[in-house]
Order: structure tokens, then C-alpha cells, then sequence
């Protein structure tokens, strides 16, 4: 056998406490991450059991996907969200995890305060009850969403038991031209892998066009490695990647720091090591992306047309059906659709850079009559930030408001639902049926896309709004 | 928890021929609130199935009384998108203890083995052959055979294999969960993490 690993070969060996012959491995997991609306059939699970949570100095509660996004100081109103905040609370009390709950400083969306405090770490395993815990994957870490079921693993053995995923490489060389973001990219990406496409495989990202992403943009690509199919998606800890995390609360410091150093600088792809499946792209050939399906793998450049029925791969019934429901025609033009709401935010877009590419393009101009528009922070922390650096002032200039953090109309939990048969604009990571309000209509973008929207009141390609010099 | 035992399933099924069944489809997010396992079967697949005003939309498949049995088959790429295990949860509460299809996703396979739902994936030409014998005669019977590993149209005796670890088929033979495993290797987990400083 080869000696030469891949990056996720390293972690994941590094990680194994036992093997089982024809089963899965069983996985030590690093860092794990707890929610509100995942956990409580675990935590019951354990006092069925009569045990208790084996590291609760590795787990981690944050309320984020059922909170409201307006007066955070008020009791929640809605009686189920409200009882599961409250199980939460006193779960991670009963248990000895640290909670950052509505209101606490530190509360946000569990993967943007994650990387934001410094939990989120190279060489780490981190799994969360939630499907876009790939974001982590940008700091070369092993990152998956799991189960309830494997939630209840984690807080009594600190451990899963899972096959090893094979592994593939995707490559994106050359430079993206201006206007396009990391969104786009991994919009890209699934666009041509569809989304099953990286089903069972683990994938890397690798290429000048990662190397030279910042870490919130790689955050954006890694999140959305769950939509092609696959577990998660990493990229190997550069100089970018020491920088953002040295000196956050809970990165190690001093000795412990240098001493992790050593170790995180191995986590490289070895050359010549082999993966199950390597593609390439060319990134310079990457449009501004939106979707016109129900499915984050349909989407397209921005400027081109639906594409016709008979062009696409697998099943036409279903590419039919998933039109019917957008109300779009095959062969439609993107560009000129009126929408209706405008969402920035989510794990996804949830960063300051998301907020300030956003204020980039509405800076000077107005939101438009026929849009609402919903800008809601990924954290108190990024919410900060936009304050301090002047966004704020921008964004009511223009006309908009700033809400309070949460998930809020990416999954549409709380009050903020999109109405049956409206279009939104939704820098989110999901357009699937009712995903942003029963009968939602989302069409999925980059912030650039959602505010050239917002300004415009119909789907815009941002290039034609934007000053040269900002891209 | 441990759930039912698993060996040999006789049952007619309910057919669902859509591509990209995703898990907000199954089970929507406003109805993930609750805090306990309980009927999440209610709600499965609650906005194909009823209309805003909560009456049942007839023209989907769980509301027409010719279709029933213990078996689901889905399209290509059943269980995308989300990880809740509340999806794999509102179909075992339905009364499902199996589900095909040509192609899953990982999280929902995962969470359907770790509560006692099988799930087997056959080829896309033996999928067609199911929806096909479904069509032609809904109380058709499928044996689903997990020691063989086997599943059958008995009408006509066609057959395919499905893969599945051993682990895995241990525990649902058993009834076994992860967890009991996990928990009598502690010791072995416990001086592993002395190793992981992190």
C-alpha cells in the first residue's frame, strides 16, 4: 500500500480508535457541536440510559435555527421553539456544556461562531446534528453532519461509527473573473456534478482558485459540499488559514500553539497520492451563478437560458415537475424575472465579507418597492462588525434593516417564511420545495446576485451594478 | 435506542417514482419543533400530502387507499439535502420498515440503519421493474430477505442482491443499536483521547 496519504487520509487515520472488519470505523470526533432542534431525542436517549455526556469540554450548544430574528430581548413566542430552546439550556446545564443561547454575546448560527471563536481547528474532527457542518472543512478539518441517533454516539462515547468515505479532488485552477464569488464557484460545481454527484466521497478542493480564497470564502465553498452529495469537503491549512485562527479564544496559545503548528503543517495532500476520483475545472470559465430549479444542481451562469428538457441529465419527469413548481418555462431567460424577497444570510452568506459585498452594490442606490428584504447576520459577532465598519449606515441609507442572527429563512423555522408562490432571492443553500415557506419559490445566489436584486426588484447580473475597482 | 428486529419482510409497497426526494420533502422543517420521538408520522411528506388548508391532496400517492404495505420505493437519490433523522424517523412512524430506491443519500442511509430501517439500494433497471409491477397490480408482494440479502417481485420471482456490512446486518438482525457497541469499548475510547489533547 501506498504511503502517500491525502489530506483526508491523514485526519481520518489519525482518527480511528478501532476498525471493524467488514463495518465501519469507529471515529474519535474532536469537537462537537449541538443545536437546539437535533439534539433532544439524544439528550433523552442518555437519560434513558442513565449515562453521562464522556467529554463535555469538547461539545459545544448554541441556539440558532429556531430563534426569531427581531427582538431577541423578548420571550420567544412561538410555545415549540420556546420549549426547545428551554430543553436545550437545561440539557447543556445538566450536562456541563458551555451554551451560547439567545441573547449570550457569543450566540450565532453553530458554523459561522464555530470558526469564529476558534473551536473550528486544522486536523480536527468536528460533526454537528446538521448537514452543513462541511463548513468546517475549510480549515482542513474532518467535518460532517450526523443523525440524532449519532448524536447520542457522540455525547456518551464521543465517538461514531461510520464507513470511510472514499475520496475525490476537485480542482479549480486559473482566477475567477470579477463579480464572481465563492458561491458561485461551489454553485458551479454542483451545477455540473449534479447533487448526488459527490455521493459517498469526501471531497478536497484544491487550486490556485482556493489557494487564493479568503477563509470565509472557503467556508462558503466547504458548506455547500453536502449539496453535490458529499459527507463533507476540506482544504488544506495554509498561511490564510493560521493567520485567521491565531490569537481566537479557543485556539491554542504559547507552547500549545507552536506545538499544534508542527502538526497542522503536515496536513497537505502528499504528491502523487492517489484519490478515487479527481476532476478539474477551469475557473475562469465561472459566471455569476443562480438556480431555476428545486435542486442546488440546478443552477446556471446567470445569463444563459433553462435549459431545455431533452439537454439534461437524469430524469425529465422530475426537471418537468420541479419548473411546474418554479412556474419557469424551459428555455426561459433568468435575467428580468421580477422576485419578491431578498435573503442574506445563513451559514452560508451569513460572514461580514457576504455583508460588505452585499453593501457594495446597494451603497448609494435604493431597495426596490416590490422586495422584501431580510439581511440577518450570521452572529452577533459579524452583526458587530457590520455596525463598527459603516455597512450599517449604508444599508439603512438604502433602505434596508439589519436583524438579529439565526438560520431564519434558510430553513424558515421561525417567523421568517417566504409566501407560497413568491420568488426569493436567497443567498442561502437550499431551493428545495417550501424550504423558505410552504410554497417558496427560492432561487439560490452569491450576496452580489441577492443585492443587485434587492436594488433592481428582478434578477440582475451584479457585473452591471459594480464599480471595477471592488472586484 | 434499540429498535425491532429486522429478518424477512413480505409486504406489497407504496411507490413514489420522483428523482431528488429530498428530506424537507419528507419531513418539512417547521415540523421538526417537537422534542420527543412521537408522530412524526403525521407529517410525513406534509406539503405533497395535504393542502395548505390541511385537507389530503388526492392526487398524491399516500392518499390513494390502493397503495399500502410496509415498503417505500423512491426515485434516484432518495433522502438528499438535510441530515434530520426526523425524516427517516416520520417514515418508520408511518409504518415503512424498508425503503428502495436506485440511490441514497449518505446521512439519510445512516440515519434509516440506525433506527431499523432498511435500506436497499438495487439497480436502476430492477427500480423500473418494481415501479413497472407496482403499476400493473398494487398489491403486488416484495420479499425483502436480509440474511440472503435479497429482494424479490414474488409475482414474478425476479431477484436482485443489495449490499449492506456485516455490522450493520448484525444489528438489524439483532435489534442491536451503535451506541450498546460504543459503550463496552469505553476503556479502549478513553485511552484513545488521551492522545487527542485538543
Amino acid at each position: 500500500m501506498s504511503t502517500r496519504k491525502t489530506l483526508f487520509d491523514k485526519v481520518w487515520d489519525s482518527h480511528v480508535v478501532k476498525h471493524i472488519e467488514n463495518g465501519p470505523d469507529v471515529l474519535f470526533i474532536d469537537r462537537h457541536m449541538v443545536h437546539e432542534v437535533t439534539s433532544p431525542v439524544a439528550f433523552l436517549g442518555l437519560k434513558n440510559r442513565n449515562i453521562r455526556v464522556m467529554h463535555p469540554e469538547k461539545t459545544f450548544a448554541t441556539a440558532d435555527h429556531n430563534t426569531p430574528t427581531i427582538n431577541q430581548h423578548l420571550p420567544v413566542t412561538d410555545p415549540l421553539s420556546a420549549n426547545q430552546l428551554k430543553m436545550l439550556e437545561e440539557n447543556a446545564t445538566e450536562y456541563g456544556i458551555s451554551y451560547w443561547g439567545l441573547g449570550h454575546e457569543k450566540n450565532g448560527i453553530v458554523h459561522v461562531v464555530g470558526p469564529e471563536y476558534g473551536i473550528t481547528l486544522p486536523g480536527a474532527t468536528i460533526v454537528c446534528g446538521d448537514s452543513h457542518t462541511s463548513t468546517h472543512g475549510a480549515f482542513g478539518a474532518i467535518a460532517f453532519g450526523i443523525g440524532t441517533s449519532e448524536v447520542e454516539m457522540v455525547l456518551a462515547s464521543q465517538c461514531i461509527m461510520q464507513p470511510k468515505p472514499k475520496s475525490m479532488r476537485i480542482n479549480i485552477t486559473g482566477e475567477l473573473q470579477y463579480g464572481v464569488t465563492p458561491k458561485d464557484v461551489a454553485l458551479f460545481i454542483i451545477s455540473q456534478l449534479t447533487t448526488s454527484g459527490a455521493t459517498g466521497y469526501f471531497v478536497e478542493y484544491a487550486g490556485d482558485v482556493f489557494s487564493n480564497m479568503t477563509m470565509e470564502g472557503r467556508m462558503t465553498v466547504c458548506n455547500l459540499s453536502i449539496e453535490m452529495g458529499a459527507r463533507g469537503g476540506m482544504i488544506a491549512p495554509d498561511e490564510t488559514t493560521f493567520h485567521y485562527i491565531k490569537d481566537r479564544e479557543f485556539t491554542p496559545k504559547g507552547e500549545a500553539w507552536n506545538k499544534a503548528m508542527d502538526y497542522w503543517q503536515t496536513l497537505y495532500t502528499d504528491e502523487g497520492a492517489e484519490f478515487d476520483k479527481e476532476l478539474t475545472f477551469d475557473g475562469s470559465q465561472i459566471e455569476p451563478m443562480i438556480t431555476y430549479g428545486t435542486n442546488p444542481g440546478m443552477g446556471m451562469g446567470i445569463s444563459n437560458d433553462i435549459p431545455n428538457s431533452d439537454t439534461i441529465q437524469g430524469g425529465v419527469a422530475s426537471y418537468k415537475k420541479s419548473l411546474q413548481y418554479m412556474a419557469f418555462d424551459e428555455g426561459d431567460t433568468m435575467i428580468g424575472k421580477p422576485i419578491d424577497f431578498v435573503f442574506l444570510g445563513s451559514c452560508t452568506n451569513g460572514r461580514i465579507e457576504d455583508f460588505r459585498a452585499f453593501a457594495s452594490i446597494v451603497k448609494g442606490r435604493r431597495k426596490a418597492e416590490n422586495v422584501t428584504a431580510w439581511l440577518v447576520p450570521g452572529s452577533h459577532k459579524v452583526e458587530a462588525a457590520i455596525k463598527d465598519e459603516g455597512i450599517l449606515d449604508i444599508l439603512t441609507e438604502a433602505g434596508f434593516e439589519l436583524r438579529e442572527p439565526g438560520c431564519s429563512a434558510c430553513l424558515a423555522m421561525n417567523d421568517d417564511k417566504v409566501p407560497a408562490g413568491k420568488y426569493a432571492v436567497s443567498t442561502s443553500n437550499r431551493n428545495f420545495e417550501g424550504r423558505q415557506g410552504p410554497g417558496s419559490r427560492t432561487l439560490l445566489a452569491s450576496p452580489l446576485v441577492a443585492a443587485a436584486a434587492a436594488v433592481t426588484g428582478k434578477v440582475t447580473d451584479p457585473r452591471e451594478l459594480m464599480e471595477k475597482e471592488f472586484a | 435506542m434499540a429498535y425491532d428486529k429486522f429478518n424477512i419482510l413480505k409486504t406489497s409497497a407504496v411507490p413514489l417514482p420522483i428523482e431528488n426526494v429530498d428530506t424537507d420533502q419528507i419531513i418539512p422543517a417547521r415540523f421538526l419543533k417537537a422534542t420527543e420521538r412521537k408522530g412524526f408520522g403525521d407529517n410525513l411528506f406534509r406539503d405533497w400530502r395535504y393542502n395548505s388548508d390541511d385537507s389530503p391532496k388526492q392526487d398524491f400517492i399516500l392518499n390513494n387507499p390502493i397503495y399500502s404495505g410496509k415498503i417505500l420505493v423512491g426515485g434516484k437519490n432518495f433522502g438528499s439535502g438535510s441530515s434530520r433523522e426526523h425524516a427517516a424517523w416520520a417514515i418508520y412512524d408511518y409504518g415503512f420498515r424498508c425503503v428502495v430506491s436506485s440511490f441514497f443519500a449518505d446521512i439519510f442511509r445512516n440515519n434509516c440503519l440506525n433506527i431499523g430501517v432498511l435500506p436497499v439500494q438495487v439497480s436502476p433497471e430492477f427500480l423500473d421493474r418494481i415501479f413497472q409491477s407496482i403499476e400493473a397490480d398494487p398489491n403486488t408482494l416484495f420479499e425483502v430477505n436480509l440474511p440472503d440479502q435479497s429482494i424479490t417481485i414474488l409475482s414474478t420471482g425476479e431477484q436482485e442482491l443489495f449490499d449492506i456490512n456485516d455490522y450493520k446486518k448484525e444489528n438489524l438482525l439483532n435489534g442491536f443499536d451503535d451506541i450498546d457497541y460504543l459503550l463496552n469499548i469505553k476503556e479502549d475510547i478513553r485511552e484513545f483521547a488521551k492522545s487527542r489533547p485538543l
